[in-house]
Order: C-alpha cells, then structure tokens, then sequence
C-alpha cells in the first residue's frame, strides 16, 4: 500500500453534490457530521470547494437541467476522485426513474465507486458505505476499477 | 564562510525554522481541531491528523484553472510560506540569544508576518475566479482594518522601555517581571493585539475572507493539491508563530532556563486555548462590522494604550 493510498484512506475530505434531490439524503448527510456521528474523527470532513475534495458524496436524480453542471463540477475535481451514490433517487432512479426530464441515474452519468441505498439512507448506512469504500481503495485508485453495493 | 551559510541554511530549514515550526503548528492545528470537537460534545480527530491531511494533499493532482496567471497562482504559497518561515526563525533566535538582536528587527518581523495574507490576495487574485476575488477583496479590506491597531499595540512596550530590538524587551523582560502584569499600557495593547491576531490567523469572529458557508473557502476555492497543502501549512505555522510573537512581546518571552521551559509552554497553550474558545463562541462577522470594530473600538483603546506609555504607566 502506497503512500498515497494510506493517507487518503485516513482523510478523505468529502464535497457535497446534490442534483434535483428532495432534501431527505443532505439532511442525512450532515446528521453524519454532527456530534452523534461524529465523523471528523476518522478525518473525514466537509469542505466548500470541490477542487479540495477527494470524494464526491451525490444525492439525488440527474434532472435534464443539472446534467452539464454534475458532469463540470465531476471534471472539476483533482485526481484521485471517487463518487459515491447516496440514496434510492442517486442509485437506480428511485420513484423518479421513469420521469420525463430524469438524466440520471449517477453511474449513467460520472463513474461511481460505491452505492448507498435506502429513502433516506441512515447515518449508520452512509458511514458503512464509506468504510466499505476506504476498504475497497487497497486496491486500485480509480474511480470506475472497483464498484461496491 | 562555508560553515556560516551551512548553518545559516540549517536553522532556515530544520531549526528553528521550517522543520520545527511546521511540525509544531501542525500539532497545535490538531489542539484548535480537538478542542473544537470536545467543545461540540465530539470526539475528534486523533493527534497525526492533521499531517495525514498534508501528505494527502501532496499526492493530489494540482489543477492550474483556465485563465488564471500560471507563475502568479503557483508561487503565492510560497510567498506565504518563507514569510511566516522568517518571522518564527527571527522570532526564536533573539528568544535563544537576545544578544544577537538588531536595530530594528521588531519591524522586520512585523512586516514579514503581513507576507502570509498578501499571499492569499495575490493567489486569490491571480485564480481567475470571482468567489476568489471577492475573498481577496476582502481579506485587503480586514488587512486595512487589523493592521493599525496591530501595529500600535506592538510598539506600545517600545515606548516604555524606549529600545526597537526584540532582544531588549526579552532582557528587560527577564530584569522587571513580564510586561502586561507590571504596566497598565502593555495590559491594553495585549488585548488589542490578542483580538488582532484573531483577524490575522483568519480565525472566526474574522473568518471573512474564507466564509466557507457563503463563499466556499474564498481565496483558495481554486488551490487543489500541493499548493492547498503549502496554504494549509502556512495556516498552521502562523497558529504557532503569532501567539509566539505576542508573549515575546508581552508575557517575557519563550525562555529555556530551569522551571522557565515548562512556563513557556504553559503560556504558550493559554494563548492557544484562548484564541480556540473565542473562536467556538463567537459567529462570524460581516466585513463592515469588522472594520467598524477595529477602526472604531481597536484603534482608540490602542492609542489610549500608546498614551499611557508615554506617561510612563
């Protein structure tokens, strides 16, 4: 294991994406990183532009409106990257995926790495997710190599 | 010759320089992270974090954005970084040998500790974004703001003691007792410059420049990679350089001789904790509060201060 490899995996600093979502998985998403969850202290933290970020948590449908915006924002990131899929809508579609103005869904769209079903998911679900997602990197580090479910 | 440059280099690079005030700002980083956590009822981070986020950051992949001005973007974290490299090196050579001082280097220091946040205007500007320009513009109008009061509250033991040197203050220091608890002057312009340094470290209630809420992270929105590193570092040396500079000036300085070693690192952490729970307790605020705040309630309590040195209190 790299380096590189190792100190990713201890810090994983996430940029939250959310695409045409009804608000339900951000609201889980930021549940993870208040006191309960407490998710600073495996290093992994919230950040504001996507340029610093090494993981790309998106929720949500791709609406017909946001698909350029979701493909830049994806390009935008600087390698290693890795997206992980938060949510029934993020994942398949959900009750959405026979929509007339549905993009979606992620994987059709950016490479993802990891899927976290469930309307919402549970905190406890996303952090399973992303420990899932750190154990699969010894691999390789590359957004499209590996998929967990 | 060659021994002078070698070790001239030496204490550039390893210490005091680099090596150590990295290393230490870094861990006093992971104190400001922990202590955050604990006070938010959180466990927080463990103490290598904030190392693992630097090498992290210097295995990415460092993106230069369209139309932003190549050598401009790339060499103002370096700028940044000798800058506050220099004011901890001078800082920790006149606390070693205060005889070694120079005419005049209080104002060296002064002038190198502005370095850190030119650079994150010349970087901000030179990132071709308009999130980053208007986090530029802002941290010019906090740096108009901080610095006056700033540098007043410095020179107010100066006047007192009526010597320029940083060595001087140490000595007299070590003679009469620490400066803020033997004059009522040094007392004001420590609070003045405690609030200062707030401002300078970035840190909220003047976290403006870098509203991560409202302009996503400002001036550094573009900085991917081994630059954002380099930025992160320089953040980190100045949490460990500035406090440092504040108890030379005020609180007898850092000194290595029997039971003094273990009361510079006490004082050192005061300042620390200090600067951690004003920033935990306090919301941001908007850039004209800010000015109006130093320019209106700052400046005068440091002149007040000033004039209290020169009558001699």
């Amino acid at each position: 294991m790299s380096l590189k490899t190792f100190s990713l995996k201890k810090s994983i600093w996430v940029y939250h994406l959310s695409a045409g979502s009804c608000n339900n998985c951000d609201i889980e998403i930021l549940d993870c990183l208040t006191p309960r969850f407490d998710l600073e202290r495996f290093g992994i933290c919230l950040v504001g532009s996507v340029r610093h970020a090494d993981v790309i948590l998106a929720t949500g449908i791709v609406n017909r409106k946001c698909l350029p915006r979701v493909k830049r924002i994806y390009e935008q990131m600087p390698e290693p990257k890795l997206v992980v899929a938060v949510g029934a809508c993020a994942c398949s579609g959900g009750i959405f995926a026979k929509g007339y103005n549905i993009a979606g869904p992620f994987d059709k769209v950016i490479p993802v790495s990891a899927y976290i079903p469930g309307c919402p998911p549970k905190p406890e679900a996303i952090i399973d997710g992303v420990v899932k997602l750190i154990q699969s990197l010894d691999g390789r580090l590359s957004a499209s190599s590996r998929v967990v479910r | 010759m060659m021994k002078e440059i070698s070790l001239a280099l030496l204490s550039f690079l390893i210490f005091p320089g680099l090596l150590f005030t990295a290393v230490v700002g870094l861990l006093a980083g992971w104190v400001d992270r922990k202590l955050t956590a604990r006070i938010q009822w959180r466990v927080g981070p463990p103490w290598y974090q904030n190392f693992i986020d630097f090498l992290k950051l210097m295995g990415k992949e460092t993106i230069l954005p369209a139309g932003a001005h190549r050598l401009t973007f790339l060499m103002a974290p370096i700028i940044g970084l000798v800058g506050i490299t220099l004011v901890s090196l001078i800082l920790w050579q006149m606390s070693l040998h205060p005889t070694r001082s120079f005419l005049g280097d209080l104002i060296v220091v002064l002038y190198l500790s502005i370095l850190p946040s030119l650079a994150i205007i010349i970087g901000g500007s030179a990132s071709a974004n308009p999130l980053a320009s208007l986090g530029a513009s802002r941290e010019m109008k906090l740096l108009l703001a901080y610095e006056l009061p700033f540098i007043i509250a410095i020179f107010t033991p100066v006047v007192v003691i009526k010597d320029i040197r940083i060595g001087s203050i140490i000595t007299y220091q070590m003679e009469n007792g620490m400066m803020f608890t033997h004059h009522l002057s040094s007392l004001i312009a420590l609070i003045v410059a405690f609030v200062c340094m707030q401002a300078k470290l970035g840190l909220t209630p003047f976290d403006i420049p870098e509203a991560e809420q409202e302009i996503m992270a400002g001036p550094l929105i573009e900085y991917s990679g081994p630059p954002l590193a380099l930025f992160k570092l320089t953040k980190a040396m100045m949490l460990f350089a500035l406090p440092v500079f504040l108890i030379t000036v005020f609180a007898g300085g850092m000194r290595f001789d029997g039971v003094q070693v273990i009361l510079s690192i006490v004082k050192y952490l005061v300042v620390l904790i200090l600067i951690v729970l004003v920033k935990n307790t306090n919301p941001r605020l908007r850039i004209d509060q800010a000015l109006k705040f130093f320019w209106l309630w700052m400046f005068p309590l440091a002149i007040v201060g000033f004039i209290l040195a020169l009558v001699g209190i």
